[in-house]
């Protein structure tokens, strides 16, 4: 066994009301790719960040070629030699590409920057990677892969000898990460230990050693990549071990999809964003959008709301042919859209949880058909009523809620306009298990009773096989399989996910 | 106790404080300060009338520096265009030694305010659909907006001897008040007859506070930015017409000089936050009169008007920093340490 | 059209576009005015514009962080002032005068940057009333006039230094132009000079690339402060008096002149020589009006407003463009999620 770098041992973490990692290990060799896995919230980047010296740790000891340490900043951690390269390029794309790798120790020469030298040992640099570019151009003239590259230049320079990769390749293209991949190769020959964090199977397992998998803050175990076939993985993360995927499939009492067609979006998509996706959705019909993150579920949603337009394809509602401009087109023809965070595009802060819930029937409204104030008070104590939200008075400010509530709010919002078509967007994320089910029984109970269609988006397997009448499997921003009725199983789906593998 | 904790709590407790204290002030060191008399021509007389009367171009100005900055922005243009307005009305009407008008007063009145308005939108314009930042695109006008004024009135004073005029800032025979409180007061009406009629407040609060979830709700972000901008204009118009029927001339270097400092000033006292987000239309208006009544203050004291602005600075300098979050942070832990959680259930609740 | 492409995208395209406005202008003017075509015209662009470029200087320092200083003009005027109630009213020396007032406005300028990094506050609050306290400061010490008589220094404001012979330039113009040199060094060739464009660039890549954030925030102020305090004795070298409106809308001045020249609002990109020709250009507007003498003063600012509102909207129009033709060099290429300004 090649000797161990890095090793982390019962590492805690709590943040204000959430236990973030309880007693987490976590151990890297010298030339080995280890992969984290697990979905949101599992505490992937937050173990990152505790070592990199972002965030404290509440627990646990890091011990680092057998010596313990304690990063406090990222300098420090990056003087330790550990460096991290984020998702989004933590670069300045103002500057040139060799300043962006040596800036903050850059070569002097009589006291001044000594560009000549600075030029020549980036694109030395750069070479070893087999990078060749003009080091003299601005960041902004290169495509993300290549500033990524440029980023891992700069990480590798500062004689890392722990590289962290979180999620590199969720803006690349296959030809880019296939280039990145030979890179990561070729310094985990030199004896360095990298972490490689990904929501795509496929390249875990194309390039990676071992894999460390957590949920909800807790370690599940470490493996080597050739003994966990992908589905076990999977079954992992979300939480079931094998033998509970089969036997469980307990259903509630699903609502029966009408003939009639609402909506209907062919080969849509978004340079950038989404490849090709097809759905169809009929009048009282649960759909759900099954795959991880990255995979287009969020993407076509907010496609269909018009959050973004679809560059290319059709969306037809009711027959007709409809240009999706922007949200208020898609409101007209009566789609509400739940938003995946909460925080940053759902809830109004500030306002009361009455401003909160009749915000889209004004802006629908427009604002000089004001609602009268006693209608409002009507709306808002019937929604209450109606999804249980526990308020002290329909005054009280959204932000002093607790996740879940804050969440049927964002629903009782867009229930207020009618809708006939529902996008929940991750509606149970970070909220507690009583509230979870009612929103799924919600979910059911819409369109059993009031005919609506609900697109129904999650993380969780077995919620998504509980509600949806049918399933879209997303991966790699395109549309993969399509499940109805009784082929609706968790099983079923993360085989459609890991690409027909078992 | 329970209602005076309510009222600490409350936006307008500090601007009523502050103009609490200045009232007191003055009472004590003025001579004469409370007393209010029927002058022989039937109009009420004294240092408080006074004060109102000279409040009301900055209550009006605040009321769309409010807005403005309840959407995360700021006008520093309405100085200029107070400007602005007072050449138009003052050239429409003439600077003819007979007092005749050359247009009627009411197409002059008009024109100005119109004026403020086109200023207004032009803000709006670079602000919502170019995006250029505030600041900068409302610095263009407060700069320029001088020398457009100074063009109208080709640089001279234009006094204008048409009697009516001065009715603007004086008082209508016949009316005990001066009109401005009553120009002030239909402004203020306009404002709460919007806020209780129409949803405009709703929505400038929901972009202040969070533009992406205000898109989400199918709010027109742009228009509601565009707004506010040429709403600023308008008051900033009706302000101009005050101003110049105050001293019945247009000085285009004077006219709304540091105004949009005070406006800024009356908005952070009523308890907005120059952050944007919530904001207090009760508020500003109580901001603007205790500012003009600390300025009439200070002119007691002997310091004059060019001096002024050092004491209005350091008090927004201190505003900001007690709005700022990391003083927030410090009195939250303060309070903390003092304070029992007043509700353990609901805590338990946010942690689930 | 590739050529037009990589033209627009080129980092000195805004530069051309001011050296090119800039000959345009001046040709103008010697085919217009007869007086124009003598070498002194364009050394007096420099005399009378060493207070702007100096100032220009240090704004183009803030914007760069994508910061601003609103503060500049009013100092300038307080600097005039204290020199001259300094020199006249209490007969301290120049050669004492001269460094009290450079140390009290660089003060000033840390004091703000210190409040606005530490508290988080926007820059333009805390400028807007720095402004304010400036001006008023500048009333309290005197609300008149006060000219500067003392002979040395009225000496050096007279001073004029030969250039080949074709003209000359005065003291406040060499100053100006040191000024540039050192800023243009210290721009390219200094560690906190790229930290400062970093900051620009990305504030949070900066901090996370381990460079030093809040302390280059407040000296960037502090340099302001300096610049704003140094042209204030360039401009009492041209005035000789100390009076509570000078340099009034000099900010405005400042900021367009720069932006002119090629400095981003956002932050991250300026051009040291850019922002010279800005305050050129400038000067050459004022020189016109000069030479016509039937047009007002007043002009220079609607100009100077005009000017910089096409400037921006250049600025955006040529962001955009760059923004298109990096996304087609990239198959894939990430869009800015939730951004309303999508198009």
């Amino acid at each position: 066994m090649a000797n161990v770098l890095l090793e982390m041992r019962q590492i805690d973490k709590i943040f204000p009301g959430v236990r973030a990692l309880s007693k987490v290990d976590f151990t890297l060799r010298a030339g080995e790719i280890h992969s984290l896995m697990g979905e949101n919230g599992a505490g992937k980047s937050t173990l990152v960040k505790v070592l990199t010296g972002v965030y404290g740790r509440d627990g646990g000891t890091i011990l680092l070629d057998g010596k313990e340490t304690t990063p406090r900043t990222t300098k420090e951690a990056q003087e330790c030699g550990i460096s991290t390269v984020y998702q989004e390029v933590n670069l300045c794309s103002n500057l040139t590409v060799a300043e962006n790798i040596f800036i903050g120790r850059q070569p002097k020469k009589h006291g001044f920057i000594d560009w000549t030298t600075m030029n020549k040992r980036a694109a030395e640099l750069l070479q070893r990677l087999s990078v060749r570019i003009d080091v003299t151009k601005t960041l902004d003239h290169y495509p993300v892969a290549v500033q990524q590259m440029i980023a891992i230049a700069r990480a590798v320079d500062v004689s890392a000898r722990i590289l962290i990769l979180d999620e590199p390749t969720s803006s690349l293209d296959e030809q880019e990460t296939q280039k990145l991949f030979t890179i990561i190769r070729q310094l985990k020959k030199q004896g360095m230990g990298i972490i490689f964090i990904s929501h795509f199977l496929d390249q875990v397992y194309e390039l990676c050693d071992r894999i460390t998998v957590l949920r909800n803050g807790k370690l599940i175990g470490a493996y080597d990549v050739d003994k966990l076939p992908k589905f076990e993985l999977i079954a992992k993360m979300v939480g079931k071990s094998l033998s509970d995927v089969q036997d469980f499939e307990k259903r509630e009492e699903k609502s029966q999809p009408s003939e009639e067609m609402f909506l209907e979006a062919s080969h849509i998509g978004c340079t950038g964003s989404l490849v090709d996706m097809d759905v169809a959705i009929h009048k009282g019909e649960v759909i759900g959008f099954a795959g991880l993150l990255g995979s287009g579920r969020t993407e076509t949603a907010e496609l269909l709301f018009g959050i973004h337009e679809i560059t290319h394809g059709a969306i037809t509602v009711n027959g007709k042919k409809m240009h999706i401009k922007e949200p208020m087109a898609a409101m007209k023809q009566k789609i509400a859209f739940c938003p995946e965070d909460r925080k940053s595009s759902g809830i109004i802060e500030d306002l009361s949880v009455r401003e909160n819930i009749i915000l889209a029937m004004q802006a629908k409204d427009g604002m000089f058909r004001h609602i009268p104030y006693k209608e409002q008070v009507k709306i808002t104590d019937d929604c209450i009523k109606l999804l249980n939200i526990k308020v002290s008075s329909r005054e009280q400010l959204i932000r002093n809620l607790s996740g879940g509530n804050q969440q049927k709010v964002i629903i009782a919002r867009w229930l207020a306009t009618q809708p006939e078509l529902l996008i929940l967007d991750e509606p149970t994320r970070g909220i507690d298990v009583g509230t979870k089910s009612e929103i799924q029984k919600m979910a059911i109970t819409l369109a059993k009773k009031r005919g609506m269609c609900v697109i129904f988006i999650s993380s969780e397997m077995d919620e998504m096989v509980r509600t949806c009448t049918k399933l879209i499997v997303l991966r790699d921003r395109r549309k993969v399989a399509e499940l109805e009725n009784e082929d609706i199983s968790s099983e079923n789906v993360m085989r459609a996910i890991a690409g027909g593998e078992g | 106790m329970e209602k005076l904790k309510q009222f600490t709590s409350s936006s307008l407790f500090l601007p009523i404080v502050a103009l609490a204290v200045l009232l007191i002030f003055n009472a004590v060191f003025v001579d004469g300060f409370l007393h209010i008399q029927l002058t022989e021509d039937g109009r009420l007389y004294g240092r408080l009338i006074d004060i109102l009367n000279r409040s009301s171009s900055l209550v009006i100005l605040s009321l769309g520096m409010t807005f403005v900055i309840a959407t995360s922005g700021i006008d520093i243009s309405v100085g200029a265009v107070v400007a602005i307005s007072a050449a138009v009305v003052c050239t429409f009407i003439g600077g003819r030694g007979d007092g005749i008008p050359e247009h009627p007063m009411v197409l002059a009145m008009l024109a100005a305010v119109g004026a403020g308005v086109v200023c207004g939108i032009w803000n709006g314009l670079l602000v919502a659909k170019f995006k250029i930042q505030a600041v900068v695109a409302t610095l263009i006008l407060m700069t320029a907006g001088r020398g457009i004024a100074q063009l109208m009135t080709e640089g001279q004073i234009i006094t204008v001897y048409y009697k009516p005029f001065s009715y603007i800032s004086g008082t209508i025979p016949g009316n005990i008040l001066p009109t401005t409180i009553f120009i002030a007061a239909a402004m203020v009406l306009l404002v709460v007859f919007l806020m209780k009629k129409t949803s405009i407040g709703l929505f400038v609060q929901s972009v202040g506070i969070n533009p992406t979830a205000s898109r989400f709700s199918g709010i027109n972000v742009t228009l509601v930015i565009f707004l506010v901008y040429a709403f600023s204009g308008l008051c900033a118009g009706v302000s101009g017409l005050i101003e110049s029927s105050l001293i019945r001339a247009a000085d285009a270097n004077n006219a709304g000089l540091n105004m949009e400092m005070d406006a800024i000033l009356a908005v952070a006292l009523g308890g907005t936050l120059l952050s944007g987000g919530k904001f207090y239309i009760g508020g500003s208006v109580i901001g603007a009169i205790t500012i003009q009544t600390l300025t009439t203050t200070m002119y007691a004291l002997g310091v004059s008007a060019d001096q002024l602005p050092v004491v209005k600075a350091i008090a927004v300098i201190a505003i900001c920093l007690i709005q700022s979050k990391r003083c927030q942070e410090i009195f939250d832990k303060w309070k903390a340490r003092h304070m029992q959680p007043d509700n353990p259930e609901e805590k338990a609740v946010n942690k689930a | 059209m590739k050529f037009v492409n990589n033209l627009i995208a080129s980092k000195y395209f805004s530069f051309f576009v001011t050296v090119l406005l800039f000959m345009i202008l001046y040709a103008v003017g010697i085919m217009t005015y007869k007086g124009f075509m003598r070498p002194q015209v364009f050394f007096n662009l420099f005399i009378d514009n060493a207070a702007l470029i100096i100032v220009t200087v240090g704004v183009t320092f803030t914007l760069l962080i994508a910061g601003i200083d609103l503060s500049v003009g009013a100092v300038l005027a307080l600097t005039c002032m204290m020199l001259a109630y300094l020199m006249e009213n209490t007969g301290v020396s120049p050669a004492l005068a001269v460094p009290a007032v450079l140390v009290v406005g660089t003060a000033f300028g840390a004091f703000q940057g210190y409040i606005i990094t530490k508290f988080d506050l926007q820059p333009f609050i805390i400028t807007l009333a720095g402004m304010f306290f400036c001006r008023g400061l500048t009333a309290v010490i005197s609300r008149d006039t006060i000219s500067i008589s003392n002979p040395f220094y009225v000496g050096i404001a007279s001073a004029r230094i030969g250039v080949f012979g074709l003209g000359f330039v005065s003291v406040g113009a060499v100053v100006a132009l040191l000024v540039l040199i050192v800023a243009a060094i210290v721009l390219g060739y200094t560690k906190l000079g790229r930290t400062i464009f970093a900051i620009g660039g990305n504030e949070s890549s900066a901090s996370l690339m381990g460079l030093p954030v809040f302390k280059t925030k407040v000296l960037v102020y502090t340099i302001s402060g300096f610049c704003s305090a140094l042209g204030g004795i360039a401009y009492s070298l041209i005035m000789l008096t100390g009076y509570n409106l000078h340099g009034l809308g000099m900010e405005m001045d400042a900021i367009a002149s720069s932006v002119i020249g090629g400095t981003l609002l956002t932050g991250g990109v300026a051009f040291i020589p850019g922002t010279l020709f800005g305050v050129l250009i400038q000067g050459v507007i004022l020189t016109f009006i000069t030479f016509q003498g039937t047009l007002s003063a007043w002009w220079t600012k609607i100009v100077i407003g005009a000017l910089l509102c096409v400037f921006i909207i250049m600025q955006a129009f040529i962001t955009a463009h760059k923004s298109r033709l990096s996304s087609k060099s990239s198959l894939e290429q990430t869009t800015p999620k939730n951004g309303p300004a999508n198009p």
